[in-house]
């Protein structure tokens, strides 16, 4: 089988947000909504202080709050992990924004332009009406990834294959694959480097790995080794 | 545990406030109305007003989707989902319900009352199931949204039966067994969150509710019930005021928990491990245990 997920190496990440902007050009998403992010974070207390960018998103759980609660089964989960949501089925009750410990969903009831007034040419074009009033969230670019392996490619190693966001980091920071696949780049990723999920303690089983082989300050309570 | 970014949540307002508040008052007075009519009709009015507020609370939530005029989609997983569930008790309660008002039935009233805890109880899950927010999936949320919902549905029967036909004498000793319980959930809820690390704001919120809730709430409610119990004259006005005063701070206690103390999760940096994950497979891949 396969399962997708997400790495990101936060040793190699600048915070530069090239894939925020990448994402919001695949997706056309509206204003306040980011799919894709990236936090400037400072941990720790002086001196013993890092500062960590850490891209976040839907991290696609492999057991998501989200389709549980989902009352209308518009969140639901694919064979391969993508969560997914089905615009027309959504009522927009946003019972999946505070099942989520991610804070990925977003919700907007109205068309609105990054110049204010009217939509753009551009932004009409692009303008998706089942989106209106309904959770959207990252999709992994489920569409990439089905176009790419209909042509036979493999995602996360074909761009054609892969999310905009991993296509577009500058600094090779995010990397997409086959987690089930052992030699596939996650795979590899994660076994030669120290690693972390969010909030794994929730149960969520998260399909977004973060890097880090640096040490994490002592004053922010995160412990550090153990095998998985 | 550093959390980082943990704001307020503001997906759901007053309206869904406005949910819990009316819903759990009228639930838990269908439940003890049951109790006190049983085995005979319940007084038209006080069941009407029961489904009033039921009814009232889910309009207001139907106002605050995105997409209203899908609102039959809500009935789509009761697999899993509680407010799927909540709406389908809320279908199944009205018909009842209103032929328990209609009939002379034992069985109809008592298909009432279960149908009304039924609805409190698909509440208090609702929140529980909230895994973003600290606040809500506390296990402690259960019993002090469902202890509330029933002291309020008293509250509300003592207010309803001083002004029309009088209620069973047991009604004041539940009221007063009710008012403890409640006040001891709203302490293990407050114990529980601090306990588990919940953000700061949160603690703090509720913090500042403390006084209207437990004192004003519930400590003054339960001094005058059992006052009203020792001086037989005085009992009409002092029980009206414990109830109003009972009602009001389970209502102000709901709009806090879910309007004011509810901050996200936020994000963190986990517990660093090594070597190649042993990933949990997708659970839609699973079979469904509901079908199996």
């Amino acid at each position: 089988m396969t399962r997708y997920v997400m790495v990101a190496d936060l040793n190699r990440c600048v915070g530069c947000q090239t894939c925020t902007a990448a994402c919001k050009h695949a997706n056309g998403t509206p204003p306040t909504v980011q799919w894709r992010k990236v936090l400037d974070v400072e941990i720790g207390e002086y001196p013993d202080v890092r500062r960590l960018f850490v891209p976040v998103g839907c991290q696609h759980c492999a057991d998501p709050p989200c389709m549980h609660v989902c009352p209308s089964t518009a969140t639901g989960q694919r064979a391969d992990g993508i969560v997914t949501i089905d615009y027309d089925l959504c009522i927009g009750c946003a019972y999946c924004f505070v099942a989520c410990p991610y804070q990925a969903r977003y919700k907007v009831t109205q068309p609105t332009s990054f110049f204010g007034g009217a939509l753009t040419v551009n932004e009409a074009q692009r303008h998706d009406e089942r989106r209106l009033g309904v959770a959207q969230k990252c999709t992994f670019c489920a569409d990439r990834i089905d176009a790419g392996l209909a042509r036979g490619l493999k995602p996360g190693v074909d761009a054609d294959a892969t999310p905009a966001c991993v296509n577009s980091c500058i600094a090779n920071a995010l990397s997409f694959g086959d987690i089930e696949d052992e030699n596939s780049n996650v795979s590899t990723l994660l076994a030669e480097n120290a690693w972390f999920q969010m909030h794994a303690e929730l149960g969520t089983e998260p399909g977004f790995y973060y890097l880090w082989n640096g040490r994490l300050p002592v004053a922010a309570g995160v412990e550090e080794g153990g095998e998985s | 545990m550093i959390r980082i970014g943990s704001i307020l949540q503001t997906s759901w307002d007053w309206r869904a406030a406005g949910n819990f508040i009316l819903g759990g008052t009228g639930g838990g007075l269908m439940l003890v109305l049951a109790a006190a009519s049983y085995p005979g009709r319940p007084p038209l009015l006080t069941g009407l007003t029961g489904l009033a507020l039921i009814g009232l609370g889910l309009f207001l939530v139907w106002l605050e989707i995105g997409r209203p005029w899908r609102f039959i989609h809500v009935y789509f997983h009761p697999q899993t989902s509680w407010m799927t569930r909540e709406a389908i008790t809320a279908m199944v309660l009205f018909p009842i319900a209103l032929l328990a008002l209609a009939m002379d039935a034992a069985v109809l009233t008592a298909a009432a009352g279960v149908l009304g805890l039924g609805f409190v109880y698909c509440q208090a899950r609702i929140l529980h199931a909230s895994r973003g927010i600290p606040a809500w999936r506390d296990p402690a949320i259960l019993p002090l949204i469902i202890g509330t919902g029933l002291t309020e549905g008293a509250g509300l029967l003592i207010v309803l039966a001083a002004a029309s036909s009088a209620a069973p004498g047991w009604v004041p000793f539940l009221f007063v067994a009710l008012l403890v319980l409640r006040g001891c959930a709203w302490v293990v809820y407050r114990q529980n969150l601090a306990a588990s690390k919940a953000p700061g704001a949160t603690l703090a919120a509720l913090a500042r509710a403390h006084g209207p809730v437990f004192m004003a709430g519930n400590v003054v409610p339960l001094g005058l019930t059992l006052l009203a119990l020792l001086v037989p004259a005085l009992a009409g006005g002092l029980s009206v005021l414990a109830a109003l005063l009972a009602i009001g701070a389970g209502w102000y206690m709901k709009f806090i928990v879910v309007t004011r103390a509810a901050q996200v999760q936020g994000y963190s940096v986990g517990r660093l491990r090594r070597g190649r994950p042993v990933p949990k497979s997708p659970v839609r891949r699973q079979p469904d245990r509901f079908v199996a």
